[in-house]
């Protein structure tokens, strides 16, 4: 075990991975001597050459059409896109390439070997161009995985298990966490599985779900309630697409309430998804509607940035709305 | 740190300088006059008779399918097709200068290079009646050809995201030390894309051995070039990027190959990418939705269909004495018989279970696309007439 924050984490796992696979390579916008913009592929052109990790070409989509071919020819690439913000030139490739490569060709060919690594998220201020949560759109997209961490010993874990999956993931990682959280991460080579949900805290009056950095806000608002003798629940979704939908209604089964908490805008947010899906699983078991706590419908804004986010006495306040009903 | 500088190349004027539009000057390589005789100058490719006699029965074969095809699609029999007529040399010459192990991804008009590496007639039937006996299963509209055996990149609509694709595939295999190429076809139209644009900067920056070919036909649908691009073509664009830049006439057979033949030895030797323009025209409308006599007239078409390659092919192949118009004649009906076998064929042939709707979606069929599927099959059993294709086989 060592201390790592989510950083030193993630370059742990890339360390991991292309000292057992040769086939890794590592690219994207200041990846290479540099070490990213955030340092997440410090000195990995150092140990494993400029063949293996190098800077690209400042164009998105570039990185992720070179990243598809690179997959369908049997290599595993760990592509880098610097912001999530800074996805959508790669949106074609992306929903069109990515996520369609095996189905249009069934399953000839592939590009399951892909991931692309994205920082998302906002509490940096960072305004409207480096804050933005964009699983949504992705989760509409068949064919992709998406993951996200919400602490360091996660993102090694699940990163290294989306490397080796033999589909395309995105997997996005929360900046706001990238120093700021510290956890004991064991050195050796680990995974944690993708497609499951993971049961931070549980509780029985109330199930409390996000993803990424907003679990802490979760604990927080949790803590809040637990003072009014509230029993929070709280899930980490981890996977936003296959998403863990049955542990998620067993949860809810027993509590009778449900409070989804993200980033993204509320209008067509992942919460909108879960919310329909247990509301036909768990009907006959709710106490109150699901309760969503979000993003406001505006783009990411910069000096209200504090008043944009779904913070945790935003959601202490849905949760004691949830348990009057 | 070692001290860098990007002025290092770049040299001083004191007046105000302009590089006007056309003063790069790209020749077209032409090695064959339309007469069957070489230019003088012209030094004839390293061509023997038996790929010679395939690069040219291939051309003949193309014009037979695209034509029955075309007929077919007229018929109702297939819901879209889409022909190469006017354009043969430039796929199936350019086919012909690579090796098996070399990948191609190409666009949708690049059926004779397909044909040339031996996808048979049977293949095409099954992927255009998107039945069972395709590899891809169905999934994809008439002409989306792939096929992992050949090296064949199964196609997608989207214009021009192949291109930095083909620069990954190619990096690909320089990092495995294969001793081969990627090569990547697009039109003139596609190369306005991003992806064009992308893809190229990236291979020429990170040193992939990919041949990029243009088709510069004319036109985008209905879009002329004129009104796609104001510089000198596509070429000029790859000057630009620093990538090696060959323009080709496109309906000159022995001129694809040379120029290909070429492309591949530097692609591998430098390990660098090179830029194909081949100058040919669509003499086919863009595909059977598209009528061009609303957007150009028949005496342009008329000159270039005096431009044929495959009438410029046959006299070259006279002249060598190497063409044999009894045995052209016959496998050109042979050619036809086969087309109409395969066609009544392929139709019979069912359309993939309806479990195959879910897989390949991702590498194991997830849960909640096991629940749709059965929900699916449970519907179909209540109302097996309005799903004729595939209610006969859930049971």
């Amino acid at each position: 075990m060592a201390k790592m924050n989510l950083l030193q984490a993630i370059n742990n796992a890339l360390i991991t991975e292309m000292e057992r696979d040769k086939r890794v390579m590592v690219f994207g916008e200041d990846v290479g001597h540099f070490g990213g913009v955030f340092r997440a592929t410090s000195h990995l052109q150092e140990k494993f050459g400029k063949g293996r990790c190098f800077n690209t070409p400042l164009t998105e989509q570039g990185i992720i059409g070179f990243a598809n071919g690179l997959a369908s020819q049997g290599s595993v690439p760990v592509a880098e896109i610097q912001f999530g913000d800074y996805i959508f030139p790669a949106f074609d490739q992306i929903v069109n390439e990515t996520a369609k490569f095996r189905y249009r060709s069934g399953g000839q060919f592939d590009v399951g070997s892909l991931t692309i690594r994205t920082p998302y998220g906002g509490g940096i201020a960072g305004g409207l161009y480096h804050s933005q949560s964009p699983e949504a759109f992705f989760a509409h997209c068949p064919g992709l995985k998406i993951v996200i961490p919400r602490n360091p010993y996660q993102a090694k874990g699940l990163l290294l298990a989306s490397i080796r999956d033999k589909n395309p993931v995105l997997f996005m990682e929360p900046k706001r966490l990238y120093r700021a959280s510290v956890s004991d991460v064991p050195e050796d080579d680990y995974e944690l599985p993708l497609g499951k949900a993971d049961v931070v805290q549980e509780g029985s009056d109330i199930t409390l779900l996000g993803w990424g950095a907003q679990i802490e806000i979760l604990q927080k608002a949790a803590e809040m309630a637990l003072e009014d003798g509230v029993s929070c629940e709280i899930i980490d979704l981890r996977s936003i697409l296959p998403w863990d939908a049955k542990a998620v209604a067993e949860s809810v089964m027993k509590t009778g309430r449900l409070l989804i908490n993200h980033e993204a805008p509320m209008t067509g947010g992942f919460a909108s998804e879960v919310a329909a899906t247990i509301q036909e699983r768990c009907f006959l078991y709710l106490e109150a509607p699901v309760a969503r706590v979000c993003g406001l419908d505006t783009p990411y804004p910069l000096a209200h940035e504090k008043e944009y986010m779904p913070d945790q006495y935003k959601t202490y306040e849905a949760i004691k709305r949830t348990l009057n009903y | 740190m070692k001290d860098r500088n990007h002025l290092a190349r770049v040299s001083t004027t004191h007046q105000v300088h302009i590089i006007e539009n056309g003063l790069i000057d790209i020749p077209m390589l032409q090695i064959l006059q339309p007469d069957g005789s070489l230019h003088k100058e012209a030094k004839e490719p390293d061509l023997d008779k038996d790929t010679a006699t395939r690069i040219y029965d291939t051309m003949e074969y193309i014009r037979v399918l695209d034509e029955r095809m075309i007929g077919a699609q007229r018929q109702g029999r297939i819901s879209f097709y889409l022909a190469s007529t006017g354009e043969e040399a430039a796929a199936v010459a350019s086919a012909a200068a690579l090796s098996d192990n070399d990948m191609i991804m190409s666009q949708y008009r690049e059926q004779g290079a397909l044909a040339y590496r031996g996808y048979t007639t049977s293949q095409f039937m099954n992927q255009m009646f998107s039945n069972e006996a395709d590899p891809n299963k169905g999934r994809q509209m008439p002409i989306h050809y792939g096929d992992k055996p050949l090296n064949f990149m199964t196609i997608s609509s989207p214009l021009g995201t192949q291109i930095p694709q083909a620069s990954g595939y190619a990096y690909g295999q320089k990092m495995a030390g294969n001793e081969a190429v990627t090569i990547c076809y697009f039109g003139e139209g596609a190369a306005s894309e991003g992806d064009f644009h992308a893809g190229l900067n990236m291979a020429a920056v990170l040193n992939c051995p990919v041949i990029f070919f243009c088709r510069n036909n004319g036109y985008a649908i209905s879009t002329p070039a004129e009104e796609q691009f104001a510089g000198d073509g596509i070429a000029s664009r790859g000057i630009g990027y620093g990538v090696k830049t060959i323009r080709v006439d496109g309906n000159d057979p022995l001129a694809v190959y040379a120029a290909t033949q070429r492309a591949r030895e530097l692609a591998l030797e430098e390990s660098c990418p090179v830029l194909i323009e081949a100058m040919t025209y669509r003499l086919a409308a863009h595909s059977t939705s598209d009528d061009p006599t609303g957007y150009r007239s028949r005496e342009e078409e008329d000159k270039w269909r005096a431009k044929d390659p495959i009438q410029r092919m046959a006299k070259w192949l006279e002249k060598k004495g190497w063409y044999d118009e009894a045995a052209n004649k016959k496998l050109i009906e042979k050619s036809r018989q086969d087309v109409l076998a395969a066609l009544k064929e392929a139709e019979k042939i069912d359309v993939c279970p309806i479990d195959d709707i879910v897989t390949d979606v991702y590498d194991e069929v997830p849960w909640h696309l096991k629940e749709q599927v059965d929900e699916l099959k449970a519907h179909i059993r209540k109302y097996p007439d309005a799903y004729p294709k595939t209610s006969g086989r859930v049971k």
